[in-house]
Order: C-alpha cells, then structure tokens, then sequence
C-alpha cells in the first residue's frame, strides 16, 4: 500500500524538533486540558452543537475579491451593499437552521445588517445558526517554486478573536492548502508549514473563545494522480496536523475538522461515490481521533451532485463513524443559488428555495438518507484559481 | 480457555516447548483458538543524552531475523515493551520520540513478516504524580507513537495499542483512585489519541491487583459504552492480574493442577466479561485469591542492570 509511494518519508523533525528544543524539558503547558481555559466547557458545547447529526455548516466567507468574482459572473456589480445582499439572501432562508448549524463569514459580513436593520449575526442565531469567522488573512507562495502555500494570519490574531467573539462569533476558519499531483508536492516545508500555523491558530482560538474549524486542504487540483495518492498525502498531511495538535494542547472535543475528502487528480477519470467513500473513510480512520467531534467536508472544485452523492456515500460506509461526517460547503450550496438570483429581486424567493434544496439534501446525506433526485443534478465540477498574495481583502 | 483468551504472548523458551506428551504448545494454543504471540524485544538500556532511569529498548538489529524463525514456529503477533518514567518534568522529548520510532521500527518490521504488532509503550506507575498528569503523558506518548506508528508507513489495521490505564502514581497523595475516575480518565485519554483503524486496546495490569484490573477494565468499558463513540475495542493483555493467584497456588503443591486451571479459567473469564462491560460482582467473590496484595513488583523499568534472560516482562 504505502510501500508503491516513490515519496520520501521525513520524520516530523527540522522547524518542530528544533522549536521545542530550544524549549525547557518542563511538560508543554496543559492549560487547556486542564480546564484552565475558562472557555473550554463551552467550546466543546458549540462543537458538539454544530456537529450535530443531520446539520452542516454554509461556508459564506469569501473575500471581498473572491466574492466580486462570483458577483460579476451573475452580471452583479461587486460593490459593499450586493455583497451585503447576497449574503442577506443566504441567512434569511426561512428554515435554513433546519439543515445549518453553522455559517462562516468573512469579516465585513459579520458586522453588516439585512435591510431592515438587524444584524446578521441575530439573524442567524434566531434560525439556530452559530456565525462562524474566517480569520486567516490569505494565502502566500512559498520559496521553492512549486506554487506551494503557506496560510497567514497569526499576527495580532488573539485581537481580532476577543473582538470577534464580542461581536458574536462563535466559531473560526482557517485555510491551509497543501498541494499535491506535482513532482516534489508536498515538500515537507509545506506540510510542517500548514501543519504549524493550523495548530497554533487553533490553540489562539481557544484561549479566547473561538471554536476553531481546523482545514488541512489537500487541494483538487490539475494532474492524473490517483485517488490513493490523494489518501497517502492526506494521511501524511493531517497526522502532523494531529500531531501538532497534541503538542500544542489544543482540545480536540472543541475543534471541527474541514478536510478535502479524497478524489483523483482533475485529469484521471472522476472517481464513483462509493470509491470516494471507501478510501476516505479509511484516510479518516487511520488518521483522525474520535474526541472530533465532527469531520465537515469542503467541497472544493466538486458539482453540487457529486458533494451530495459523495457525502451520502460516505455515511453509507461508516454509519458507525465516531465522528459526523458531514459538511462546509460553499459552492456547493450556493452556485446554483446564485445563479438563479442573478442580482434580482423578483428571483430572490426563488433564490432561497433552491438554497434550502440544496441544505436539505446534503443534511440528508450527513445521515445517510439522501435518496434522490439532487434538486440541481448533472453539474460540472466549480472550479477556482487559488488566490495568493494575502491579506484578504 | 480459547473462550475468553485469543492470544497469548509468550518468550523465546515457550514458544518452542511442548507438553510432557510432546505437543508443541503453539498446537495446543491453537487448538483452543488461542493464538501464539512472542516477545520480540531484547529487554531495556539507558538512553543517552536522557535524564536518569528513561530508557530505550534494544532488539531491533536482529528483530527481522528473529521475526522470520518465530513465524516458521507458529508465531502469529509479536510485542515490543517500552518503558516512560513519569515526573512532573519527564518524559523528556528525547525519551518520548526515541521510544516511539522504536515502537514504529518494531512494528514496521514485524509486518514485513506477517506478524501482528502489538505496541506498547508502558508509562510506569512508579512515582508520585498525579492521575492527571499520568493523562497528560499518556496523550503525549500514544500521540507521538502513532504519528510514528504512520512515519514507518505501519498499517494501523494490523496492530494493537497495550497502554497503561490511567491512574494515579503508586506514591501519589490521596492513594489509589476510584474505578469510575480511572475510566473517565483512560477513556477520554484514548479518545484523543487512537485512531479509529486501530482495532484493539489491550490494557497492561501493571501495579493493579488481581481485582482492581477486572474492576477498572470494566468501569472502561462501561464508561465507552455511556459515552459512544470509542471504536477500539477496549480488552486486556494482563500478565501478573491474569497469573498471580495460580501461580501462588500451584507452587504450593504443584499436584492441585486441575484447581490451579480452575482458577486460571476464573480469572480469565470475569476480565473476558469486563471487556464487555459485563463484570458483575459484589466485592469478595472476585477469583483472585490475593486480596489487596498488589501486584506491583518494583521497579520495571531501568534498574541499573543489564536485561539479561527475562527480567523484563
């Protein structure tokens, strides 16, 4: 099995090692997990609340730039009050917190107001919808010139967690990309790199109060790499993720994992939904303890369609799974949506409805009961370029 | 016997012996079911650059030899033992990381042979710290063995974890703690820490009486039974808990063979129900015949002295 990777192994050692030898040989602090942390108790309690069966999370945080992009593909101008419409649509669906237990936003959604003045975050939690927060600030490029990222945002990072959280936060988002598919991907900078700045962010997050939804992405992308050369990377990816994790004395009862589940590169035949099940839940097994309380899967580039099948196959293979397994899906919830929105008002019911189709299904996924049809079949994958160059905008 | 044992681990000497009719115990194992485990580890040595008394263990240069001959001699699982020396300040990260690679070396190896690993990095008992820090290492130990279990590439399908339950040092303050803390504890410990591929944690005994391992192995199981969501199997690989008594028996009169089994199939079968959560006995009518005679010897970890023949478990 993992004997046919032609990858070289490394151990976890170079920036870790070094950092905790330079340390004192006195235990790393359990502040945490010694109940410390005035937060914890409530932290598990939020975790487990958005990891409840039958709920996901709506991913809602794209930049500024990013959502100006979907805008502009609609023919809607990308300016502060669409966005602030667009996400009004999203959060006023009425009944969305049957099927969302989440949303996260990006940070100027997370101060704006529907048009009759209530604030955003109210409005989600009268549905039951916890606001959650993107708090990293964006990608960088790596040296070594393989287009490889690094994830920032840890400056000043406990600030803007405080100042979240008083305006109503309840969970974070923090991005980490890894990518795989060309020669000498992942270098092991880009997976201590990623595996570091997830793991210190999460332990920020939770000193002050934030739910961390801890995202290891092993990104889609171009290349005809096989789906068991996505697992072999993933697996590699998220122990030193967990590793980390472990050293750094983050609870793992108040975390949310938001991996990538694992398919073949975007030139190798697409992979069937049981196939996708059985070799990411193995990645799963092997790879995530069960004090998780709940695995929330992006759905990077995949179609509406396959984010649903794909999710359902996977709570048809492990109905026993020890976490949830559910979903943070983005576009795949609201592609579509946006579509038939387009900008206008008159297609705003009609907007929400296909909104809430959309959550219902893969709710029933998350449980193993999707039975068809998908309200938006036959959907081609939704791709999009990795924006680099931070500081999200 | 097979009823409630599905392995059994036995040294060098035995797993080539036979009974007084000349059947090789490996046959008579598996008659029962049983299968035939070895250790493979050649016994602990003090590591360099460590603070006193943290040690390694040796065996990995002939292991894959070794591994080869135990297999062609019925061997189906192996076991390597580790040892940590808990303080407020220890495991030392060179203790901690040097162990785990040996752990994964041990473990790749016997794969490569056919042979089950069962892993144990056993952190003594011996001390005075507390049951939480005792949880403490316990999640920084097993975290670090698996992540090195996944470095040598070992398939976590096809090994077992025996780590020690989480309990209080044997000369901490306050004494022994309660089943329903020992559970709490040990169950939220491997929660954190096992991935769910692994099949089976298998408790070690050591420094628990006969009794205390039955009763704490079950409140485990009831505890992951109320709490969900532990995958593992949760089972015993007891030594002393499981031999004690008998032995204390049958050395008095080596002619009460028939009571001395008796008793060996009594024991195994009031832990076979603890694994299950099964275990239902007012205190008294446990099989041990120790009482509250612990079965902690002393010191198992570095003594100052070469392993030699068996001194280690």
């Amino acid at each position: 099995m993992q004997a046919k990777m032609q990858a070289p192994r490394s151990t976890v050692s170079g920036r870790a090692a070094t950092r905790s030898r330079v340390a004192t040989t006195k235990v790393v602090c359990r502040a945490l997990n010694s109940m410390e942390s005035a937060h914890v108790e409530e932290l598990k309690k939020t975790a487990a609340y958005i990891s409840q069966k039958g709920k996901g999370i709506l991913a809602s945080d794209e930049s500024n730039a990013t959502t100006g992009k979907r805008l502009e593909s609609v023919g809607v101008e990308n300016t502060e009050d669409n966005r602030r419409a667009w996400r009004e649509l999203l959060y006023t669906a009425p009944g969305l917190g049957q099927y969302i237990s989440g949303a996260i936003m990006f940070e100027e959604t997370l101060y704006q107001k529907a048009r009759d003045g209530r604030q955003f975050v109210d409005i989600l939690q009268a549905q039951g919808i916890y606001p959650g927060i993107k708090v990293d600030t964006g990608l960088q490029i790596l040296p070594g010139g393989k287009g490889e990222t690094t994830t920032q945002g840890l400056d000043g990072l406990a600030d803007r967690v405080k100042a979240y959280r008083k305006q109503g936060a309840r969970f974070a988002k923090w991005r980490a990309v890894v990518k795989i598919g060309e020669a000498g991907c992942p270098s092991t900078t880009a997976v201590l790199e990623n595996a570091h700045g997830l793991a210190r962010y999460a332990q920020i997050c939770q000193e002050h109060g934030l739910v961390p939804i801890v995202e290891p992405e092993v990104t889609l992308g171009p290349g005809d790499y096989s789906i068991e050369e996505t697992a072999f990377w993933s697996e590699r990816v998220y122990s030193h993720v967990m590793r980390l994790l472990n050293e750094y004395g983050v609870v793992l009862e108040g975390i949310l994992l938001k991996p990538n589940m694992c398919l073949p590169g975007l030139d190798a035949p697409v992979a069937s939904p049981k196939l996708v099940a059985e070799v990411t839940t193995r990645t799963m097994m092997r790879s995530i303890p069960p004090a998780v309380p709940g695995i929330h899967f992006l759905s990077g580039g995949m179609s509406e369609e396959e984010s649903t099948l794909n999710l359902q196959a996977l709570n048809e293979a492990c109905p026993e799974a020890p976490w949830a397994l559910t979903f943070s899906y983005g576009r795949a919830l609201q592609s579509s949506t946006l579509k038939t929105w387009a900008g206008k008002q008159s297609n705003w019911d009609a907007a929400q409805d296909i909104l809430l189709k959309l959550a219902k299904a893969n709710s029933q996924a998350s449980t193993g009961s999707f039975k068809g049809p998908h309200p938006v079949p036959g959907g081609g994958r939704i791709l999009q370029a990795l924006r680099t160059g931070g500081a999200g905008k | 016997m097979g009823q409630y044992i599905s392995g059994v681990i036995m040294f060098k000497e035995t797993l080539y012996q036979t009974t007084k009719a000349g059947r090789p115990f490996v046959e008579v194992l598996a008659e029962q079911g049983i299968l035939a485990g070895i250790k493979v580890d050649e016994g602990l040595e003090p590591l360099a650059g460590a603070a006193d008394g943290e040690t390694h263990t040796k065996g990995l240069e002939s292991l894959e030899a070794n591994c080869r001959e135990y297999v062609r001699a019925g061997a189906k699982f192996a076991k390597w033992r580790a040892t940590l020396k808990v303080t407020d300040t220890l495991p030392s990260r060179l203790a901690v990381e040097r162990n785990a690679d040996e752990l994964a070396q041990y473990a790749r190896i016997c794969q490569n042979c056919g042979l089950v690993p069962v892993v144990e990095p056993e952190i003594l008992i011996d001390g005075n710290h507390s049951q939480e820090r005792f949880g403490q290492v316990t999640e920084q130990v097993i975290g670090a063995t698996v992540a090195a279990l996944w470095r040598h590439g070992v398939e976590l399908e096809g090994c077992l974890l025996k780590p020690q339950m989480v309990i209080p040092g044997a000369e901490a303050e306050g004494g022994k703690a309660s089943a329903a803390d020992v559970a709490r504890c040990t169950v939220a410990a491997l929660r954190r820490v096992v991935p769910p591929a692994i099949p089976g944690v298998m408790f070690l005994s050591g420094g628990q009486t006969e009794e205390e391992a039955t009763i704490n192995l079950d409140a485990v199981n009831r505890e992951a039974q109320a709490v969900g969501r532990c995958p593992w199997s949760l089972s015993f690989s007891f030594g002393r808990a499981l031999q004690a008594s008998v032995l204390k028996l049958w050395s008095s009169d080596q002619t009460r063979v028939a009571e001395a089994q008796q008793l060996a199939l009594a024991l195994a079968r009031v832990n076979s129900e603890a694994a299950l959560g099964r275990y239902t006995a007012s205190s008294g009518s446990h099989p041990s015949t120790l009482g509250s005679a612990t079965l902690h010897e002393t010191f198992r970890g570095w003594n100052g002295q070469s392993a030699g023949n068996g001194t280690a478990q």
